[in-house]
Formats: C-alpha cells, structure tokens, sequence
C-alpha cells in the first residue's frame, strides 16, 4: 500500500513543478514589450518613498541609473509574505487571505524542514540523533500545526465571503469554490491524521524521509490509522499537482507582473542591448485589418509604422 | 439607482444597462452639496437611444445597431478574430506580457474597485467596477478562444450586445491606472480596458470620433488634430510673442527650426488654441533662462499630442515616430516636451521601446528643466506675486505613470510664498485622475460631456474643493489649482465651467509656467489676472 502513496507523492512533485516551470517558460518565453511601469517601482532606492522616477533627474541619460535590487527583494518580501497590497486596500479579504496564504506558507516552512532532516539524517545521523534533530521535529510540529489551522481558517473564511459578498458574488465561478473548498478538504483530512495518529509529525516526517532518500519503506500504522494516512497523502498530493493548473498559479505571474511590467523601467539607450531585441520585433508582420492599417500579414511593425498616411 | 444585475446581463436586451442619479451619488463639498447647486444631467435623446448601441447615460462611439443577421454577426466576428490578434505574439508583441497576465490571473477580490473614481462617483455602480469589463473580457476568452467549461470561469453569452456595449464600456475608463497600484496580484484593469479599445480600433475600426478621424488621422495628415498646418501655427505663435511681450514687458521671441538647437520643446498644440499664456509663458522663461532651444513647424512636431496612446498601437507608433523623426533631422540634443502628461509618458515611456538608432534622441520632462531653472537663481522671483491659496494637480500620466512628482512641488515651494501651498488628498503617484483621461477631455459627443463632470470628473472636483476647504469660497477670494497637463487643464475648466465654479466659489485653474512668470521680478506684475477670467 505504502508504494502507493510515494509513487503519488513522486508524480504531484513532478507533476507541480514541471507545471511551474512551464508557466515560467511561458511567460519568460513573450517577446520584450514597450513599457509599462507603475510608480512606485521599488528599486528607485529613496525615490521609490514617495513614487519618484529617474526621469526625475536632468537629463537622465547621461546619467548612472541606480538600480537598488535590495529595495526590489524587500519589497517583494513584504508583499509576498504579509500581503501588503491587500492589507493596504482591502484590510476585509485580507484578514481572510492572510492566513491563508500565510498558513500555505508556514505548511511549505514545515515539510523544508522535514525535507532537511531528512537529508541531515542520511548525511549526518548523529545530528539528528542529538537534540538537534529534536529541536527540528518541535519546529515541524509548531509551523505544521500553525499553517494547518491559519489556512483551515482562511480557507473557510474566503468561501464564506465568496457566498454572502456581494461584490464578490456575482464574479464567484463554481472552480473557485471548488479550488477552497479541495484545500478545505485537503487540510482537514491531514489535520485530524495529525490529532487522531501523529501527533508529533512523526509518520509524516518518516514518509518525506522516504521519498528523500528514494527508500520508499513501509509506514508504520495499520487499519483505520493507515487509511486515514493515505487519503491525507493522496488528496495533498492532488491538490500539490493541481495548484499550477489553475489560476492559482497567480503566484507565478505575480513575480512577473511586478518585475517585467511594473518595475521595469530600463530605458532603450541608444547602442544599448534593447536595441537589438525591439529592432527585430519591429519586423514582425501585422494582420491587423482595420482599414487604417491594412495589415495583410506582410507587412512588418516597422514598414507600417512609417508608411504614409493617406492625405 | 439601475444598476446591471451581473455580469451576464451585458449580452441581454437593448435598454441601458446603469442609469448614474444624483441621488445615487454622495453629495459634494459646499457651496455644491445641495441637489439644486448641481446641473442637470442631459439624457440622451430617444433618436440616439433607438438608433445606436446604448449601455448606459451616455454614448461615446455612435456604434449603429446593427439591421441584419450579417451585421450581428460581422460584429463579433471582428470582435473574435481581433481578440485572437490581440493574443498573438505578431500582432501584439506590444502588450502581449501585460496583457496576458491581466487576462489570466485575476483572483477577483474586487480590490481595485475602490480605487476607481468613476466606481466610487457613480453610486458604486457595478458596472463601472474595473472589473466588469476585464471580466466579460475573460470569460469571452477562456470561452470562445480556449474553449474552457463554465464551470472553469463562469458563463458570458457572446453576441453583438456583448461586443458592442462591452466596446462602449471601455470608453468609461480613464486608463488612470490607479486601479492597477492596488491589486494585489499585479492586474491591470486599465490595460485590459485598453486592449479592448485596440481590438475595436485595429480590427473593427470602431474609435470614437474625437480620438481617430478627427485626432490621430489629422495628426498625422496635417501635422495636428487641432487642423493647424505649419503656417497657421508659426502664425499663432507669433500673436502669443506679441501679446507675451505686451503683457509682460519683456520682448519675447520663440525661435522655429533652429538646426542644431540644444532643445526641441514640443508643445501640445491645444494650448496655442485655448491656453497662449502657457506657450508664452514658455518663450518667456526659456528665453530669459538663456536657453539654446527651438519649437518645430515641421509636422506633426509642432502638436506633441499621440491620442493613439489611448486606443490604437498603430496610430500611436506612427506618430511617435514622426515626432522623433523631426528631432532627429533638426539634430537637436533632446526634446523637451512641455505640459501634456499623455504627450510625456507617449514620447518618453511608451515610445521608448519603439524608437531607435538616430530616431532615439533623448526626451525630457519640460518640468524637470524649469525646476533646473527656477533652482538655479537664472530668473529673478518673487514669491510674495503668487499670493493665493493653489492646489496641485498631479496628471496620472507624468505622476503615477513616469513617476515625476517632485520637481513640480519643489519649483512651487519657490514660487509661493509660505503657507499657500495645499496637497490635494490623495495626491502624487496616488492621486486621483481628472475624469478627462484616455481622450475623454476632447470627447463631447451627445451628452458625454454632462457625463464626465457628472460621473468621471467628479472626484476631483470633490477634491479640489477639499483642497480649498478652510478658504472662504467665493469669488472675491481666487484660489489657484495648478494642472501642468492640457489634458487635465481642458477637464477642470470644463468641470469648473459646467459648475459655475470660477463665478460661485472663485475657483481659477491654469499650469504651472504661468505661476513662475507671474513670479518674475522682470515681469509687469499681474500677469494672472483673475478678474479676466470671471
Ligand atoms: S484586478 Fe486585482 S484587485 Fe481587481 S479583482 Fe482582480 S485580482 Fe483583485
Ligand atoms: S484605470 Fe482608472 S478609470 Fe479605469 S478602471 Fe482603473 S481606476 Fe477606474
Ligand atoms: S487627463 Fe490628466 S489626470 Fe486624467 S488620466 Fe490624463 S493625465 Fe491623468
């Protein structure tokens, strides 16, 4: 039975990043676009205080452009783990879509640390026999636990505000309820396996030690116990795979809206390498039909940029 | 109020989908809290109700109903095979990456809806959300292009209601982008709003009246959608010297096509129309700064409007170019571009990927080179000529969307005496837009108008009144908002014409140029007049 289990862990792990990182293939992949920044862009240092640019500067082309990626790392940070934005614009969703995300988080810290006695235990087994390897099981169960009952929270809370907001109502597809609804499920199952067998994450903590180490070895628990265990494994492992195929794959385009639309503000400099890039997108040929531009699918973005206009 | 029941309901019969009453609104601050102090909003006439596609109020396109079953469905074909451009890396490597986020990653939280001024004025009528669109925009894509179930984004029925009104719909949008600031994920509803203006005016050929026939296509036929062709405009600009020099004491002198010029300032060309002293007040400070510079009579460099920005990639590339053209064959070393904000962030921002080689000459914000020149001692100034409450307008385009929002605040700390200066709330990168953005300041067909003070403009008249809050509002007091932008500067004088503002509250606008010259020692003092304006 237990082969089971490890063989769907292995194909949700593959299966969830495979995913991502065709999504970040795919959005890595667009051509450059003209810009598009929005102020405040974070890495303008002390400008980006109050949402001031480098055009700011007297001609700003002849002078160093200071990039602050500090400023960009924190921003992010402060963002993706507090929910900045949110809390700023809409404290209501916020107190719902912070625990959540913040539990996700908090979950995702437990089974690192998880994967990393794991790794401590076949590198270095005394580590994990000293109380070192105690002290890593204590954090697993704290921000096991912690994240199990935020995003529990959070995730019960969204629905109940997708059903009786009415702003929220009528934009609500049944997938959206269902994708809360899958984690609902997905964390409750595994958090009574946690109350009713492994209270100290110890079945768990042993199943990710296999699937490090590829040992793949039987888990110690029988009957009801192993039941439960199993469905707790099967449906996290669906709902792993199933993240990056739904628009909650948000996160991956978070990342890229902020640093290649929002904050990108590198200036095409004469001679600079942007050159080049815009230049071949220039001769990409244009269909649009309107009778304006005629595009007939030959002629290219630059060719119709110049032509002549009729008088 | 009648408000859209949902989403949905944009695909079903003919009659207005929103009916924005006052009412509805939340009142303004005095001396216009009362229902009677605000002007009637005129409604459309049966003829146009009957004739063209209605969605709500008002119409901005004149889009016909369609008579026959061909029409309907040459409607959403065009809307249909546009979209599928608007998706392809050809047709729109332009946008493609912002595009396509905003398309796919909405968690619809409804964040953004607060942001939206014309939400928030209009009753929080749903349809205004910045979703709403975006929205129906989704489900037509995952729908009709992906082929994904309902069940995956909820239904739209797609139809030539739902392509028309939802065309209509994206002309009730400033493109201001404040909704963008606050989502969480990243989404533009703004850029989605444009997308579908693209897809109507690159594949269908639908553009209101004001932005294509009459602005970019004469733009780039006669050099400016003001009709002026070269002579006209050298013309005019001489009268402004004339006058300028008359009113100032000072000779005043613009100088055309000079070769080689360290400066190339591009003006918007309404401004020789409707704001002279902008222009001269220009003349004036560059000449007296000593400046190396030049204005163009070559087309369309004397107009630096780009009303493609607002609708059309196409429209907006071939003028760009042609600008940068000019400069470059006038072998200038940058061009300055005056007090437009669509014309800045055009030439400056959006332009820049697209410019190249000889034709990449550098562009700078004309208020960046005054706060050089006011900072730098070059004029003579007396703070104590300004002596007037004056409120700053932040123009979303140079502020939110370029990120200039100290120079302006620095040159008016020394133009002003102490004490006379007061931000708007909020303001910076964080203000509110004018309600004239994304070309609806020149946009006045049917009762568009009434529409834009009513509803889109509303909320910064709310917060020009604010502003001025503990001043006494009348018009022996004149109080002065400051809108470095011609495209704001039309919106407030519309709003404040439309409200009685200047005669009943003594409210007066005008750009910042004027407020430094008025500063000038050298200068016949008076240079704003108010009384001139009553
Ligand atoms: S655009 Fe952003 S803020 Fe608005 S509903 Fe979508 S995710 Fe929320
Ligand atoms: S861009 Fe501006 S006007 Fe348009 S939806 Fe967003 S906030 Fe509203
Ligand atoms: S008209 Fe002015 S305030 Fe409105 S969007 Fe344009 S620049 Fe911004």
């Amino acid at each position: 039975m237990s082969i089971v289990l490890y063989i769907v862990a292995y194909a949700a792990i593959v299966v969830f990043f495979g995913a991502v990182l065709l999504r970040v293939v795919f959005w890595t992949k667009m051509p450059a676009h003209v810009r598009w920044e929005l102020y405040p862009v974070a890495h303008e240092g002390k400008k980006a205080s109050y949402g001031g640019s480098y055009l700011e500067e007297p001609e700003w082309w002849t002078k160093q452009r200071h990039v602050s990626l500090w400023a960009e790392a924190k921003a992010m940070f402060i963002e993706i783990v507090f929910l900045a934005a949110l809390w700023e614009h809409n404290r209501k969703m916020w107190f719902r879509s912070f625990p959540f995300h913040f539990g996700l988080y908090l979950i995702i810290s437990a089974t690192g640390v998880m994967v990393f006695a794991s790794l401590l235990a076949l590198v270095w087994p005394a580590a994990i026999a000293s109380w070192f390897g105690g002290l890593l099981q204590v954090v697993t169960i704290v921000l096991g636990f912690a994240g199990m009952v935020l995003s529990l929270f959070g995730a019960a809370g969204l629905i109940h505000r997708r059903l009786t907001d009415e702003d929220l109502r009528d934009f609500t597809s049944a997938s959206d309820i269902f994708n809360l609804l899958f984690f609902v499920g997905a964390f409750g199952l595994a958090f009574i396996t946690w109350i009713a067998i492994d209270h100290d994450f110890s079945l768990v903590s042993y199943f990710v030690y296999n699937l490090v180490s590829f040992k793949m070895a039987a888990i110690p628990v029988h009957g009801t116990g192993a039941a439960l265990f199993g469905l707790t494994i099967i449906s996290l492992s669906a709902l792993l795979a199933y993240i990056p195929m739904t628009h909650m794959s948000h996160f991956v385009g978070k990342y890229f809206a902020y640093h290649s639309i929002r904050w990108n503000d590198a200036p095409n400099l004469k001679n600079g390498k942007e050159e080049e890039e815009i230049e071949g997108l220039l001769t990409l040929p244009v269909s649009w039909s309107a009778e304006h531009i005629g595009g007939d699918g030959k002629k290219s973005w630059a060719q119709v940029a110049t032509e002549e206009v009729k008088k | 109020m009648k408000r859209p029941p949902s989403v949905k309901t944009i695909a079903k019969g003919v009659e207005p989908l929103a009916e924005v009453l006052w009412e509805d609104q939340e009142p303004l601050p005095p001396p216009f809290d009362k229902a009677d102090t605000e002007p009637g909003f005129k409604r459309l006439t049966e003829k146009a109700g009957q004739t063209l596609v209605v969605l709500d109020d008002t119409i901005a396109l004149n889009i016909p109903v369609p008579e026959s079953k061909e029409q309907e469905e040459k409607l959403v074909n065009g809307f249909i095979s546009g979209l599928r451009k608007s998706i392809s890396a050809e047709d729109n490597w332009t946008f493609l990456q912002p595009f396509m986020l905003s398309l796919e990653h909405c968690a619809k939280c409804q964040t953004c809806s607060d942001s939206c001024h014309i939400y928030l004025e209009s009753g929080r009528n749903p349809l205004y959300r910045p979703t709403y669109r975006s929205e129906i925009l989704r489900r037509i894509y995952l729908k009709y292009i992906k082929g994904k179930s309902r069940w995956h984004h909820g239904d739209i029925d797609l139809n030539w209601k739902t392509v028309t009104r939802l065309i209509e719909l994206s002309y009730r949008c400033n493109i201001c982008r404040r909704c963008a600031q606050t989502c969480p994920i990243g989404c533009d509803n703004a850029l989605m709003a444009r997308e579908i203006r693209k897809i109507a005016s690159q594949e269908m050929g639908i553009a209101p009246k004001e932005l294509h026939e009459n602005g970019s296509v004469l733009q780039l036929k006669v050099g400016s959608s003001t009709g002026m062709n070269s002579l006209v405009v050298k013309d005019n600009v001489d009268f402004i010297d004339e006058d300028t020099s008359e009113i100032t004491g000072i000779e005043v002198h613009t100088p055309f096509d000079k070769k080689g010029a360290e400066i190339l300032l591009v003006h918007n060309a309404g401004e020789i129309m409707a704001w002279p002293e902008n222009v001269g007040s220009f003349s004036l400070i560059f000449q007296q700064a000593g400046l190396d510079w030049c204005m163009s009579s070559e087309a369309p460099a004397y107009d630096g409007i780009n009303y493609g920005v607002f609708y059309d990639d196409v429209q907006f590339a071939r003028t760009a170019v042609r600008h940068a053209k000019v400069a470059a064959e006038l072998g200038v070393k940058k061009i300055v571009i005056a007090e437009c904000g669509h014309a800045n962030k055009a030439l400056t921002v959006i332009a820049d990927r697209l410019l190249t080689g000889d034709i990449n000459v550098p562009r700078e914000n004309a208020i960046v080179l005054l706060r050089d020149i006011v900072c730098s001692g070059k004029l003579k100034l007396d703070p104590s000529r300004n002596d007037f409450p004056v409120t700053l307008h932040d123009p979303c385009n140079m502020v939110r969307l370029m990120g200039i929002v100290k120079p302006q605040r620095d040159i008016l700390e020394a133009i002003l005496p102490p004490g006379r200066f007061r931000e708007m709330e909020p303001h910076g990168v964080h203000n509110f837009c004018c309600g004239g953005g994304s070309g609806f300041a020149i946009m006045s067909g049917h009762n568009f108008a009434d529409w834009r003070h009513h509803v889109s403009g509303r909320r910064k008249f709310r917060q020009i009144l604010e502003a001025f809050k503990d001043e006494p509002m009348d018009p022996e007091h004149p109080k002065y908002v400051c809108a470095p932008c011609s495209n704001c500067k039309g919106q407030i004088r519309d709003i404040f014409a439309y409200y009685g503002a200047t005669k009943k509250a003594g409210l007066h606008y005008g750009g910042l140029v004027e407020l430094i010259v008025n500063a000038m020692v050298d200068v016949k003092p008076g240079y704003i007049n108010f009384e001139d304006e009553m």
